[in-house]
């Protein structure tokens, strides 16, 4: 099937949003290393901030292939209103808790979506996708070990798992934001859509949070965090970006 | 070789040689497992314009990447190819069954299990990762996370060792 010129735009728009969810939660997850509460949390952490500027940096070259600037000049130039990412990736680390939370919220949704993502019409993304997926795996395996043993060990640490469920299931909502594009994406065969993704997301977080005794609250009763696909960040972007961005910005040509 | 595809005009000798040439390009990681026992060798091709050689990473974040191809340069340069050109893509995506035979003896005796050839990325399976020492499959899964993107991290019960894995991929 041949893609049309709204069908380029509206794939445009939406690898900008994934490649930034990687890169911002890539690097937030960096800033557990040398602090994980114990070693092999440090590599995990390390391990898949590693995987997701890889596949961030996959993402921008195709971008680049669609005429957009090099991968370095887009992840490293743009102020925090160019950045298309969810504010669930923004937060600051918080306690271990929030951080696999928001760890096991986001993979959950990132194995569906390049699942998906795998049988897009538009194959320079369905290529890297297919490879995406399987690696994504450790991923999802390495949040849900930690969500079955912290959620059912002791009362301090199901409570505080249930408290970082709470405190992320509205910003974990925000990575569902609709697209101003959502039609063109399903009609072309692109992409099914945020809101199949969401609801296929659900449906697998669900029972493996209440296994590990942990209440899911209604979807009806809560406001997602929204905005962060359209440019409006929560106050925690902006100081991270001058950080991840200050050497490069020292000599933006330099050889690396 | 598994898994190359040649193209149509290539003579056997041609061919041969520009493997032997491959096999002589290390894993920066993996010292003594060559680039073409790995799997990521996907095209070679030779004309008289010519030799253009295509490479997948084994994980799309892996840094030596960059150091393989350039690497993969020199080595052609040195063997006077023509006219060489390397790309990295996802054209063929690698997973851990193209590591060839004798890819998986190189892993053993460096202390890392190889990957299970049935490629589920399961618990059950990385849970009863082969001790690369003695061979126990009475080993505990520490972390599927370790020192390199594609490295596990195990325990093994029976000869008391910790070891790492490759990990499989599909």
């Amino acid at each position: 099937m041949n893609i049309s010129e709204k069908g380029f735009f509206a794939i445009k728009e939406m690898l900008y949003k994934i490649a930034d969810d990687q890169l911002i939660l890539g690097h937030r997850n960096s800033e557990w290393t040398g602090l994980g509460p114990v070693l092999e949390e440090d590599i995990a952490f390390s391990s898949m901030a590693q995987d997701k500027i890889g596949h961030s940096l996959a993402m921008y070259e195709i971008l680049s292939q669609m005429g957009e600037s090099d991968p370095d000049t887009i992840a490293f130039m743009r102020n925090d209103d160019q950045f298309h990412c969810c504010h669930l990736v923004e937060y600051p680390i918080g306690e271990y808790e929030f951080s696999l939370m928001r760890h096991f919220f986001f993979d959950m949704a990132e194995a569906i979506r390049f699942e998906m993502l795998a049988n897009s019409t538009f194959e320079p993304l369905a290529m890297v996708a297919r490879k995406i997926k399987g690696e994504i795996k450790y991923h999802t395996m390495h949040a849900q070990i930690w969500i079955n043993q912290l959620g059912a060990a002791t009362e301090e640490s199901n409570l505080r798992m249930q408290k970082a469920l709470n405190e992320t299931f509205p910003l974990a909502l925000g990575i569902f934001e609709p697209g101003t594009h959502e039609e063109i994406l399903a009609e072309e065969g692109i992409f099914e859509g945020e809101k199949a993704l969401q609801d296929k997301w659900l449906q697998l977080v669900t029972p493996i949070l209440e296994k590990a005794g942990l209440q899911v609250p209604s979807i009806s009763s809560i406001t997602p965090s929204y905005g962060g696909r359209f440019g409006s960040h929560t106050p925690h972007l902006q100081p991270m970006l001058e950080e991840m961005t200050e050497v490069f910005r020292i000599d933006p040509s330099a050889e690396w | 070789m598994q898994n190359i595809t040649y193209n149509e005009t290539i003579n056997e000798n041609l061919k041969e040689s520009i493997l032997k040439a491959l096999g002589e390009v290390m894993d920066p990681e993996i010292p003594n497992l060559s680039i073409v026992d790995l799997g990521i060798v996907t095209i070679i091709e030779a004309t008289e314009n010519g030799t253009y050689i295509e490479l997948t990473p084994t994980f799309a974040g892996c840094p030596a990447l960059r150091v393989i191809e350039s690497n993969v340069m020199d080595k052609l340069m040195e063997n006077g190819f023509t006219n060489p050109e390397v790309k990295t893509t996802f054209h063929t995506a690698w997973n851990s069954n193209r590591i060839s035979e004798k890819g998986r003896e190189v892993l053993k005796k460096h202390g890392l299990a190889p990957p299970p050839k049935e490629g589920l990325i399961e618990l059950t399976v990385l849970s009863e990762t082969p001790c690369p020492f003695c061979n126990s499959r009475n080993t505990t899964l520490k972390s599927p996370f370790g020192a390199t993107l594609c490295r596990t991290m195990h325990y093994c019960n029976n000869c008391l060792q910790g070891f790492e894995g490759f990990k499989p991929v599909v």
